[in-house]
C-alpha cells in the first residue's frame, strides 16, 4: 500500500483539501503560463511538514515544527527557463506567478496545455505508519536511549548530542504535456555525536541513519538507537589515539558503504546531463569512451526500497529508474532532466529533482552505486604495503569542469604490511575524477548501501541522496596529511 | 514593477509580529518571540548570449519561539492567514510541553533589550527598481566582455545578476519590537576554457563577482567579465606539485574562509558544548600578533550590518582576537547564560531555528604590507586562490583542504597549481601568520586581506 498522508497531514491542494487542485484548474493555470508564447510549462505544488527533536546535556532541549506550502511555476522556451513561485494558493496569486514565469517567452507559437492524466506510480517506500503521527514519547525515548548508550560505552565520553528529524512531503506535478503525478514522500534521519576526552586529548565521533521509513527503521538489525549511540562513542574513543596522517600519493582502500561519496563526487556530478548539454563537464563528449577501470560499473538507481535517495516520481513528473552510467569502465549514459533529455534525444529518466517549490528542477543523483567486484575485502587490505584505509567521511566536493574532487575522512587507519595499524587524524583525499576511477584496481564482493544520512548540494539546492559501494582499492591518490 | 518595500510595510510587519506575540500569550505562553520576514528575489542569467533563466518571486514567513513552564518550542509557517495562524500558535504552545525545562533557556532580561533601532543605511530604492530586462542587459555586457577578453575562452557557465529586497521585524513579550529593510545585489561571470595540456581532457572554469547593498557601488559588468576571463585562462596548464612544506599565501578570496573558521571555534555555543579546540584559551595567545579580528555590526551600508540581534538586544562592536590574543567569544543570550556571562549582542535567528551566536561584519583587519611586497618577500611558496572540501575538525583543530592557485618563485606568481591539499593544525596555522596584506576586501560580510602562513604541508605528487 502506498504511503498515504493521514488527514491531519494532508496537503491543502489534495482532493478534498481547501485549495484542491484538479486537472481542469491546472490546465487553466498552465494556459496562463503559456500565454506569452512558452513551449512548455509545469506546476509543482508542495506541502511539507517537518518536526525535529534535539537532545543535549541529557535533556531534550529543543522541539520544532514547520509547515511549508507553495506552488512553483516553470515555463521553458528553447533552453531558457522562466520561474516564479507563490506561497499563497489563492487563485489570483497562482495566476500571477504563472504569468511572471511565462514572461521568459516573448511571442512565438502559442502552445496549448494538454488535459492532464495521472501517471501510474511505483511504490518504493510503502510506509505503513508515518513517524510524524507516532506518539512523541516514543521518539524522545530513542534520543534518551542513544545518549545513555554512548555515555555507558566508555567513561571518557564527556558529551553526547542526539537528534531526530522527520518529514512528510506531498507533491503534485502537472505538466502542459499532460502528466499529472501525486506522491507522498516520507523522510526520517537520526543522528548521534559524541566527544571523548582523555588526558587533554579530545576527539569526536558520530553515527546516524534513516531513509524513507517510519519508526520501523529502528527495528532493523544494528540500526536501533543504542547501536548508533555505541558507534558514535566507538569512533570518538578510537580517534583519541589518532596520529598525524601522511601527506602524498599512496594506495587507499575505501570501506564499503559510505565510501560511495567518492563515486558521487568523482563521477556522479560530472555525469549530470545539464553540465554535458552545456559542455562544461570534463565528461563532455566522452560517451562510448573509457572513463574508469574495466572493473567499474556505476549505476544511479532511484528505485531502491526505502533508501534516502529513492523517489517514486521525480519533480518533473517522470517515474524514477535504474540507469547504468558506466559499464565495465565505458561511459554509457548521463542523468537527465526534461531539458537535457530533449537536447540529447533520449527519454527523461526520473532524475529531474528540486529542493522545493522555490527552485527549478535540475538533473540530480538519486542513489549512486558502484557495483561489486571479484575481490574478498580482507584480500584488498592485505594487498597494500603502505597506504590508508578510509572508513568514515564527513563529505566531499567536486569541480565538474576540471574534475578535481576532495572528500574528507573522519575515521581512517594506516595500512602497514597489509594490516590496519594506527588510527589517523582527520584528513582529506584529493584526486581527479577520471584519473582516480582509472586507478580502481581491486573491487570487493561486499557491496553495501549507505545508511540514510547524505544530502547533496548543487546550485544552492539540497536534496537527499544515497550512495553505495563495495570495498575498493585506488592504486594511488593524494592523501592530504601533514607528515610529508 | 518595483519590488521596493516601503517603511509602512516594515511597520505592518512589526504590527504583525506584535499581534502574534499577543496571540501566543492568549494561547497560554509565558513568553514569546516572533520573527517575520518579507522579501522578494530576482535572478536572471545569460549564457552564450541568450537568456537562460529569469526567476522572480516574493515570500513572507513567520518564525516563533514560545516558552511555557520553562519549556520551549521553535516553529515556523508561511501560512499567515488569521485562522491558520491562530491554530499554529496553539499547536506551538502545546508542542513546548515535549521539551524539558532548561533554566538557561529564558527570554532575555527586558533591561537588556534594544530600545532604539539605528538606521544603518542598508536600503537602496534603486536595487528594488531593477527589472529583469535591465539585469539581463548587465549579464549580456559582462559575459560578452569575458568572451571577448581572450580567444582561449571557449565556453561559458554564464553571467548571473541577482537581487534580494527584504524586511525583517521582530517582537518579544519582553517588550522589544523593531524592524528594518535591506537590499543586496550581486553579479557573477563564469567563463570556461579548454585545457589540452594533459592526457585527460579538462576544462578550466573561473569566476569573478561584485556585490553591494547599493546599486551604484557595484563594479562595472564589463570589468567583472574581463577579470573573470583573466582568472580563468590563468589556470591553463595547471599541475600538481610535489609533496613538501613551504610558505602558503592566501588570496583574500580564500582568506575570508579562514576568518569564518575562527568564528566557528570562537563562539559561545561551541564553548558551552565543548566542541572547540579553543576551550579554556580566552585571554591567551591563539594567533600571531599580526592578527586582529573584529565583528562590526554598525558599518553603514555594509553587507552584514544589522541594528539589533536575534534576541532583540542592541548589536555592538566586539573584538574576538586582539593582536593574537583571544579576547571575546561571540555569545547569544543562551550561550552567555550557559557560560555565566553577558550576551555580546551576537544572536542570530532564522525563521525555522533556535537562535545561536552569529557574526555581522567579521573582519580580519588589514596589515601594512602591499600585496606585491608580500609576494616579493615570500620568495618561493604557494599562492592559494581557491579551496575545496570540509576538512576541519573544530574539536581538534585538524585542518586539511583541497587547494589550487599558483606557484610563487622569486617573489612572483609563476605556473598554476591544482589537485593538492594544504594541511596544518588550525592552532598552528593562526600562530604562523607572518604577514598580513593591506588589501582588505569588504565585498562580503566575512572579510580578510591577503594572508601568509610561514609554512604548511602541501600534499601533492610523489616525485
Amino acid at each position: 500500500m502506498p504511503t498515504l498522508a493521514p488527514p491531519e497531514l494532508s496537503a491543502p491542494f489534495a482532493p478534498g483539501g481547501e485549495a484542491a487542485i484538479d486537472a481542469v484548474l491546472a490546465q487553466r493555470l498552465l494556459a496562463a503560463a503559456l500565454e506569452s508564447g512558452g513551449d512548455a510549462a509545469d506546476l509543482y505544488f508542495e506541502y511539507r511538514v517537518t518536526a525535529d527533536y534535539a537532545l543535549q546535556e541529557e535533556k531534550v532541549k529543543s522541539v520544532g515544527r514547520g509547515v511549508t506550502l507553495g506552488l512553483g511555476v516553470r515555463v521553458t522556451k528553447g533552453d531558457a527557463t522562466g520561474y516564479a513561485f507563490t506561497e499563497d494558493l489563492a487563485w489570483e496569486r497562482m495566476v500571477h506567478a504563472a504569468r511572471i514565469a511565462g514572461q521568459i517567452a516573448t511571442g512565438g507559437g502559442r502552445a496549448q496545455p494538454v488535459a492532464a492524466h495521472a501517471v501510474s506510480l511505483p511504490d518504493y517506500y510503502p510506509v505503513q505508519r508515518l513517524s510524524l503521527i507516532e506518539p512523541p514519547a516514543d521518539k524522545l525515548a530513542l534520543l534518551y536511549a542513544a545518549d545513555k548508550a554512548a555515555r555507558a560505552a566508555d567513561p571518557r565520553i564527556v558529551k553526547v548530542e542526539a537528534s531526530l528529524v522527520e518529514q512528510i512531503k506531498e507533491v503534485l506535478v502537472i505538466s502542459s504535456d499532460g502528466r499529472m503525478a501525486r506522491d507522498v514522500q516520507p523522510l526520517m534521519r537520526f543522528g548521534v555525536s559524541a566527544v571523548a576526552e582523555d588526558g587533554g586529548k579530545r576527539q569526536s565521533g558520530s553515527s546516524g541513519g534513516g531513509g524513507r521509513f517510519g519508526l520501523d527503521y529502528f527495528a532493523q538489525p544494528g540500526k536501533d538507537a543504542v547501536s548508533h549511540g555505541r558507534e558514535a562513542a566507538r569512533v570518538a574513543i578510537a580517534m583519541l589515539d589518532a596520529r598525524e596522517a601522511p601527506a602524498g600519493e599512496m594506495p587507499v582502500v575505501l570501506a564499503s558503504g559510505d565510501s560511495g561519496i567518492l563515486l558521487h563526487e568523482a563521477v556522479g556530478h560530472g555525469l549530470e546531463a545539464d553540465f554535458n548539454r552545456k559542455e562544461t563537464s570534463n565528461y563532455t563528449g566522452q560517451i562510448g569512451k573509457p572513463v574508469a577501470s574495466a572493473l567499474c560499473t556505476v549505476v544511479d538507481d532511484g528505485t531502491i526500497g526505502a533508501s534516502r535517495g529513492s523517489i517514486n516520481v521525480d519533480d518533473e513528473g517522470y517515474t524514477s529508474g535504474r540507469h547504468v552510467l558506466i559499464e565495465n569502465g565505458i561511459l554509457v549514459g548521463y542523468m537527465h532532466d526534461r531539458l537535457s533529455a530533449k537536447h540529447f534525444g533520449v527519454s527523461p529518466g526520473g532524475n529531474g529533482r528540486r529542493e522545493s517549490f522555490r527552485s527549478m528542477p535540475l538533473p540530480r543523483m538519486t542513489n549512486t552505486l558502484l557495483m561489486p567486484g571479484p575481490h574478498a575485502p580482507e584480500e584488498i587490505i592485505a594487498s597494500v604495503k603502505r597506504g590508508i584505509y578510509a572508513k568514515r567521511f564527513s563529505g566531499g566536493q567536486v569541480n565538474i569542469s576540471n574534475g578535481d574532487f576532495v572528500f574528507s575522512l573522519t575515521e581512517s587507519y594506516l595500512i602497514e604490511d597489509g594490516k590496519l595499524t594506527a588510527p589517523l587524524k582527520g584528513v582529506n583525499l584529493i584526486g581527479n575524477g577520471p584519473e582516480a576511477m582509472r586507478k580502481v584496481d581491486m573491487l570487493g564482493t561486499d557491496f553495501e548501501l549507505s545508511d540514510g544520512i547524505w544530502t547533496c548540494g548543487k546550485d544552492g539546492q539540497s536534496v537527499p541522496v544515497g550512495v553505495g559501494t563495495p570495498s575498493c582499492r585506488i592504486s594511488a591518490i593524494t592523501v592530504g596529511g601533514t607528515q610529508a | 514593477m518595483s519590488a521596493n518595500i516601503s517603511e509602512s510595510t516594515v511597520r505592518e510587519l512589526r504590527d504583525q509580529a506584535q499581534k502574534c506575540v499577543e496571540l501566543c500569550r492568549r494561547a497560554g505562553a509565558d513568553a514569546a518571540e516572533v520573527l517575520v520576514r518579507d522579501g522578494s528575489e530576482l535572478t536572471v542569467k545569460i549564457r552564450l548570449g541568450e537568456p537562460e533563466l529569469v526567476q522572480e518571486a516574493g515570500s513572507r514567513a513567520l518564525g516563533l519561539r514560545v516558552f511555557k513552564d520553562g519549556r520551549r518550542a521553535v516553529t515556523y509557517t508561511s501560512d499567515l492567514r488569521d485562522k491558520p495562524l491562530e491554530a499554529f500558535v496553539k499547536e506551538s504552545v502545546a508542542l513546548a510541553a515535549l521539551s524539558e525545562p532548561d533554566e538557561f533557556a529564558l527570554a532575555p532580561d527586558p533591561s537588556e533589550l534594544a530600545t532604539d533601532v539605528p538606521d544603518l543605511d542598508l536600503y537602496d530604492e534603486r536595487v528594488g527598481e531593477v527589472d529583469a530586462a535591465w539585469a539581463l542587459k548587465q549579464c549580456q555586457l559582462g559575459e560578452a566582455a569575458a568572451r571577448g577578453a581572450d580567444a582561449r575562452i571557449s565556453n561559458s557557465d554564464g553571467a548571473t545578476w541577482s537581487r534580494v529586497v527584504g524586511a525583517t521585524a521582530f517582537a518579544t513579550s519582553g517588550g522589544f519590537v523593531g524592524g528594518y529593510r535591506g537590499t543586496y545585489a550581486s553579479f557573477y561571470v563564469e567563463p570556461i576554457c579548454d585545457d589540452a595540456s594533459e592526457a585527460t581532457p579538462k576544462k578550466r572554469n573561473g569566476y569573478w563577482w561584485t556585490a553591494d547593498r547599493f546599486l551604484a557601488r557595484l563594479d562595472d559588468p564589463e570589468a567583472v567579465g574581463r577579470e573573470a576571463a583573466r582568472r580563468t585562462v590563468a589556470q591553463l596548464g595547471s599541475r600538481k606539485i610535489p609533496t613538501q612544506e613551504c610558505p602558503v599565501v592566501f588570496d583574500p578570496e580564500v582568506a575570508r574562509s579562514l576568518v569564518g573558521t575562527v568564528f566557528s571555534v570562537a563562539n559561545g555555543s561551541s564553548f558551552w558544548r565543548k566542541s572547540t579546540y579553543l576551550l579554556g584559551r580566552e585571554g591567551t595567545i591563539i594567533a600571531s600578533p599580526l592578527v586582529t579580528i573584529v565583528d562590526r555590526p554598525h558599518l553603514p551600508r555594509a553587507p552584514g550590518s544589522r541594528p539589533f540581534d536575534g534576541d532583540g538586544l542592541p548589536t555592538r562592536d566586539n573584538t574576538l582576537v586582539r593582536a593574537g590574543v583571544l579576547e571575546t567569544v561571540l555569545c547569544d543570550t543562551y550561550a552567555a547564560r550557559k557560560l555565566g556571562r553577558k550576551s555580546t549582542g551576537s544572536s542570530g535567528r532564522g525563521i525555522g531555528g533556535n537562535p545561536g551566536p552569529t557574526t555581522s561584519n567579521l573582519i580580519l583587519e588589514a596589515g601594512a604590507t602591499p600585496r606585491a611586497e608580500l609576494l616579493r618577500s615570500t620568495g618561493r611558496g604557494l599562492y592559494v586562490t581557491s579551496m575545496m572540501g570540509f576538512g576541519f575538525n573544530p574539536v581538534t583543530g585538524d585542518f586539511s583542504r583541497g587547494a589550487s592557485g599558483f606557484w610563487i618563485e622569486n617573489g612572483e606568481l609563476t605556473f598554476p597549481v591544482s589537485e593538492i591539499t594544504v594541511s596544518c593544525n588550525f592552532d598552528q596555522l593562526l600562530q604562523r601568520i607572518d604577514c598580513v596584506g593591506d588589501d582588505l576586501d569588504m565585498r562580503s560580510s566575512t572579510a580578510a586581506p591577503t594572508l601568509r602562513v610561514s609554512h604548511m604541508t602541501i600534499a601533492g605528487s610523489s616525485a
